[in-house]
């Protein structure tokens, strides 16, 4: 019994890790309408701002969030306007122009390819990582002090993600743009302005997954592929542009992978991932909190 | 000098010419209806005054400034605002959330306090509902809210895009008892309708828009007195 309950510890914490990555890309996508398959790339560029700051510096792996959170904000906010904004009013009369994929692919495969440039195919941990490998005992169980610390940055995130989306100006505003683009303009919100603001914020928060992840996941510039994968499941098992939705659908895929192998080879643990995929798209296509009507 | 003056504008979706050298004029402080049925070019020419559709060719003159081709937030920062046909609430937004929205330009925002007491005034309906998601209010109350939006955002020139679409006939005498309200209170109000006897009742001046030409204008005595009015569009 206890055994189980390791895996689920495990597998709760992992699993916020990827709800919070995913809360990003579904903010990204409530807004915009289109995936953005760079997010992973993102993550990996948020991993090497945050390795790159605690190992030159040497500040503590979490305070690296004073730089990583603004970098990346500003990362998003510019990608936004010189790639993906041009493919929006090139086709104005689409509302989710598939091109925006084509291209975020591109960008993440030349993000990736760039990291491989410059800093090499080598796995890095963290120095110096105050955090290696210390637990927390409770009797028999071991949980691992940064995932932990992980699932509560995940948490804190959400809520003041939820926050600022009910509560200021700017996130109502946002909220109005993902509802009705062109009523939200008869409002004086600009459109242009919104979007970039929450690429901002996506891209921020896949800043803050990296920084939750550098103190116990190694550095590589393909680390973002994975995640990238399973954070588009995890949108859609939640429903897209929904925050606990992405949460709750992050920690299903995290107990998924951390239980699968007790009861299975644990390659089968990515076929029971995607066998979700499908059957949510199969029987619930908006997903467990998504909205049934389109917006 | 009139509030509004737009000069002979040409207005297309792609290939297709929806408005043709339209001309119209708006004082401040009139009511202006602009009657004409459906595809007549109604809906487009409000896109086009406040921005979601660019003229291709003619000017547009807010308060003496150009502002054809300016983007929409620009034209609701200069206090032109759009109330568009078929309501466009934010679904699953509060109808409290609804209103601060519309509010969102500089301009509105530092009097927002003040405006939405003076909606809930109007409409206390919007009060007793202020926090339920828009999307479950009856059709009035969403029309209700849909002008009150547009209130929020302190209109120099109110344009209501239809606002009786859909109602009952109770319903709709009471939007239009809320219109001549608002145009009382000094605020210029231009009103698209297809409800024809009930918009020049309460307007100063009308134009009447027939294949996205300006068919006729003048009074909205001598539009409703006019024979080929009366047949065409009151049934008379």
């Amino acid at each position: 019994m206890l055994y189980y309950l390791q895996d689920v510890i495990d597998g709760v914490l992992m699993g916020s890790i990827y709800g919070l990555l995913a809360l990003g890309l579904t903010l990204i996508f409530g807004v915009l309408k289109v995936i953005n398959f760079a997010h992973g790339s993102f993550l990996m560029l948020g991993m090497y701002v945050a390795y790159w700051t605690v190992s030159l510096t040497g500040l503590h792996p979490y305070l690296s969030l004073i730089l990583v959170v603004p970098a990346m904000f500003l990362f998003g906010y510019g990608f936004q306007k010189a790639l993906v904004q041009p493919i929006f009013k090139a086709e104005s009369d689409v509302r989710e122009p598939i091109t925006v994929i084509i291209v975020t692919t591109g960008v993440w495969y030349i993000l990736d390819n760039l990291a491989l440039l410059l800093f090499g195919p080598d796995y890095r941990a963290l120095t110096p990582n105050p955090l290696k490998g210390k637990m927390l005992e409770l009797g028999e169980i071991f949980i691992s002090l940064p995932k932990l610390y992980g699932c509560i940055s995940a948490l804190v995130t959400a809520g003041a993600l939820t926050w600022f989306l009910r509560a200021t100006r700017t996130g109502r505003a946002i909220r109005a743009v993902s509802l009705d683009r062109e009523a939200a303009s008869l409002m004086g919100i600009s459109q242009w302005r919104i979007f970039a603001v929450a690429m901002g914020i996506g891209t921020s928060i896949a800043g803050i997954s990296g920084v939750a992840l550098t103190p116990f996941y190694n550095v590589y510039p393909t680390v973002g592929v994975p995640f990238d994968v399973k954070c588009f499941v995890i949108v859609v098992l939640g429903g897209l542009g929904s925050i606990p939705g992405a949460m709750l659908g992050g920690v299903i895929i995290g107990l998924v992978e951390s239980l699968g192998p007790v009861f299975m080879t644990a390659t089968w643990t990515e076929a029971i991932v995607y066998g979700l995929f499908l059957l949510f798209l199969f029987v619930k296509p908006s997903g467990l909190f998504g909205v049934k009507y389109d917006w | 000098m009139p509030l509004l003056e737009i000069s002979n504008i040409d207005v297309s979706y792609g290939d297709v010419q929806v408005i043709y050298d339209l001309s119209l004029n708006v004082n401040e402080g009139e009511v202006v209806s602009i009657i004409g049925g459906n595809g007549a070019g109604k809906s487009s020419l409000l896109k086009t005054i406040s921005g979601l559709l660019k003229p291709s060719a003619g000017r547009i003159r807010f308060q003496d400034e150009d502002v054809q081709g300016a983007a929409p937030e620009d034209i609701v920062e200069r206090g032109l605002i759009h109330v568009p046909e078929g309501r466009r609430l934010f679904s699953l937004m509060s109808v409290r959330d609804n209103l601060e929205v519309g509010a969102h330009s500089r301009r509105a925002r530092a009097h927002r306090e003040r405006t939405l007491r003076e909606v809930h005034a109007m409409f206390p309906r919007l009060l007793e509902r202020s926090d339920q998601l828009a999307m479950t209010l009856s059709g009035g109350e969403q029309q209700m809210v849909a002008i009150g939006r547009g209130l929020m955002a302190m209109p120099r020139l109110l344009m209501l895009d239809e606002p009786s679409l859909g109602l009952a006939p109770i319903l709709i005498k009471e939007i239009f008892r809320n219109v001549r309200k608002i145009a009382e209170s000094g605020t210029t109000v231009l009103l698209v309708e297809q409800d024809v006897r009930h918009s020049l009742e309460l307007s100063n001046r009308g134009y009447v828009l027939e294949h996205g030409r300006i068919a006729m204008e003048g009074s909205a005595k001598e539009l409703m007195d006019n024979p080929h009015i009366k047949t065409a569009y009151l049934g008379i």
